[in-house]
């Protein structure tokens, strides 16, 4: 299918163009761009927060404990400081300094996982649907177990014995999970286009394989590709703070799932500081609606039928 | 054509084995490769929190000897796998004379029964507003209605777990903060007992099934959609048939056997998801025990429950791979 909305697109696009309006182009998806939007505004704010604001309060002891966001009253009836605009929590981190920090840093776990995941999707998806054979079944194979073993329990047995100190480990960790879906994808397009006239046609003309799989085959590939990378950020950060959550992970570095845990850990849904699990929280339904967004909008770009069952 | 063929069942056989394999390995490497020896890390742990520990050494000597650590890794290895499989995990840290595997099947029946409360509910939440979503006749402010609850999706149920318990337990007092029945009952088949077992479930499945049912509904609505375009549909219609009917006998049941694969795929994360909600609502199951277990670096707890669990979801997956064909008969056996 990927193969055939390629072709028409690229063969009907310079002679419609001109009649082509500006909103009819796909990737301008309502949802695709609220998505975008709303994750980008947590990459804008990892770039630019740090620039105008002190980063080290994110840190223990560097400010007063248990304050309330500014407006708000804490269970002792102490206000709000417009120092701390959000609060800090009980060993006196600064509420808006750590989701300046902890934010990107979720983010970037989810996405280097994934990045690392697509890498070796590409590589292993090509490979078996390119070679066939035994490449191919012992990939298909191999991806099959991988998809079987949940995850989380792997990677507790691994943390709770080897701690994980940077976010790094934590996402090549994560990519070890991440493979297997863009493998299979790959493979299955690889599979169907070989046969496709457009590619027969490449092989006739003695264009290199290299040149087939990245030149004529990847473009059809991107949407599809795109939403698997996004559908791994997102497995790749669940599991990440659900690590976290349960206490592990980087013990020192400041991330979302870090922070809920601390305020699990220490009650503090019981004493009330809803802005300590709260905020985080908040930012993290931000970054997963975003990629669903994101997600859902890759879908009809790919598939133009779900375009149309939406406006049904 | 279709149904089970051999090719079929021996390849899910031989994808099953191989997951419970693999994963047994990395358990055993992880083990081997870490840092320092767990039985060392376990006494040092033992020592801090009761203080002194006497006869440190002979207490490691004769760990290891249980463990038999003292064994060429070959061996280790081979015994390691024996003992996983006939679920000896060997005793727990934190609660010790009692065995890992006593732990575990004190909390597998809570993780179980909370899973099987909630998987129905993902699965007929999730069709029913797939089936709606992509229906005709449904009226206008439901379809405009449901894709604001798929809000939820993709979310982590834990989460939606935090937020249910400050909202309606710790603000509103609707429901117990935590625990799988009220303080001080013996679990007996009494209306008083049973009744405050669902009202302590409740926020735990509502935290599981808000966030994983618009899987399905997306899901089901794009199956749904499919259908529309076949002839029986038209004939269907032209026939006069109630819509009512053609929905149900003809879209819905055509259109809701894929989404049984859906669920082997699935597994993985609402088992993922129900042991982190577990943890934070201490329910009694599975999750709580790998939460505490954790906390106490009880590293024996954690292997057990975890190999329990992986093999448990292999079991499941296996299970549906081999009921699909049966009861869909359409599928091509040989693809995935």
């Amino acid at each position: 299918m990927g193969a055939a909305t390629g072709q028409t697109a690229s063969l009907a696009a310079p002679r419609k163009a001109g009649r082509l309006n500006r909103f009819d182009n796909p990737w301008l998806n309502i949802k695709l761009v609220v998505g975008v939007m709303m994750v980008g505004s947590i990459i804008l704010m990892g770039i630019f927060g740090p620039m105008l604001r002190d980063i080290d309060l994110a840190y223990v002891g560097r400010s007063p404990l248990n304050l309330p966001p500014v407006g708000f009253e804490n269970m002792r009836g102490e206000g709000g400081d417009p120092l701390h605009p959000l609060g800090t929590d009980n060993s006196g981190r600064d509420m808006l300094s750590l989701i300046i920090v902890g934010a990107p840093n979720s983010l970037l776990v989810g996405f280097v996982a994934a990045g690392f995941g697509m890498l070796g999707g590409i590589i292993l998806g090509f490979s078996s649907g390119f070679l066939g054979g035994t490449a191919d079944d012992i990939i298909r194979l191999s991806a099959d177990i991988t998809i079987t073993i949940p995850s989380l329990l792997v990677l507790i047995v691994i943390q709770s014995l080897i701690p994980v100190q940077s976010l790094l480990v934590m996402a090549v960790l994560l990519s070890l999970f991440a493979w297997p879906q863009p493998t299979r994808l790959i493979r299955a397009q690889v599979m169907s286009m070989r046969e496709s006239g457009y590619v027969k046609m490449a092989q006739l003309s003695g264009v290199p394989t290299s040149s087939i799989m990245f030149r004529e085959m990847m473009p059809n590939l991107l949407p599809y590709l795109a939403a698997s990378f996004i559908g791994n950020t997102t497995g790749s950060i669940l599991a990440a703070v659900g690590l976290e959550i349960l206490g592990l992970g980087p013990q020192r570095l400041p991330t979302l799932g870090r922070t809920i845990q601390n305020a699990i850990d220490n009650s503090g849904i019981l004493r009330d500081m809803w802005w300590w699990w709260g905020l985080p929280t908040i930012i993290l339904i931000v970054i997963f609606i975003g990629l669903l967004l994101i997600n859902l909008g890759l879908d009809e770009v790919a598939n133009p039928r779900l375009r149309k069952a939406t406006r049904q | 054509m279709g149904g089970l063929t051999l090719n079929y069942i021996i390849r899910r056989v031989v994808i099953f084995l191989l997951t419970v394999w693999v994963s047994i390995t990395i358990i055993f490497l992880v083990a081997r490769l870490a840092p320092g020896d767990p039985i060392s890390a376990m006494v040092a742990q033992a020592s801090a929190s009761m203080g002194v520990v006497e006869n440190q050494d002979a207490i490691i000597e004769g760990w290891k000897e249980y463990f038999g650590l003292n064994d060429p890794i070959p061996v280790q290895y081979v015994k390691f796998l024996g003992n996983l499989l006939t679920f000896n995990f060997g005793p727990s840290l934190i609660a010790f004379p009692a065995q890992v595997n006593e732990l575990i099947a004190r909390a597998l029946p809570w993780s179980i029964g909370l899973g099987l409360v909630t998987l129905p509910l993902i699965f007929f939440i999730g069709n029913l507003f797939g089936a709606l979503l992509a229906w005709r006749r449904t009226p206008g402010p439901l379809k405009a209605f449901i894709p604001m609850t798929m809000i939820f999706t993709s979310l982590p149920s834990v989460l939606a777990g935090l937020v249910f318990i400050f909202v309606f337990a710790f603000r509103m007092k609707l429901f117990p903060i935590s625990g799988p029945f009220g303080r001080g009952m013996q679990p007996s088949f009494t209306i008083e007992f049973i009744s405050s077992l669902i009202h302590h479930g409740i926020l735990p499945v509502a935290s599981l099934v808000i966030v994983s049912f618009g899987f399905w509904t997306l899901g089901m609505r794009g199956m749904m959609v499919t259908t529309e375009g076949e002839d029986y549909m038209t004939l269907a219609d032209a026939k006069g048939l109630p819509p009512f009917y053609v929905l149900y006998r003809y879209q819905v049941r055509n259109a809701i056997l894929p989404q049984v694969t859906a669920l082997a795929i699935a597994l993985r994360t609402l088992v993922a998801g129900q042991i982190l909600v577990e943890a934070i609502f201490s329910y009694r199951g599975i999750g709580t025990l790998i939460y505490t277990s954790i906390r106490n670096q009880d590293y024996n707890t954690i292997q057990g429950t975890s190999f329990v669990v992986i093999l448990f979801t292999a079991v499941s997956v296996l299970v549906i791979d081999l009921i699909y064909p049966l009861i869909d008969p359409r599928i091509s056996l040989e693809g995935n």
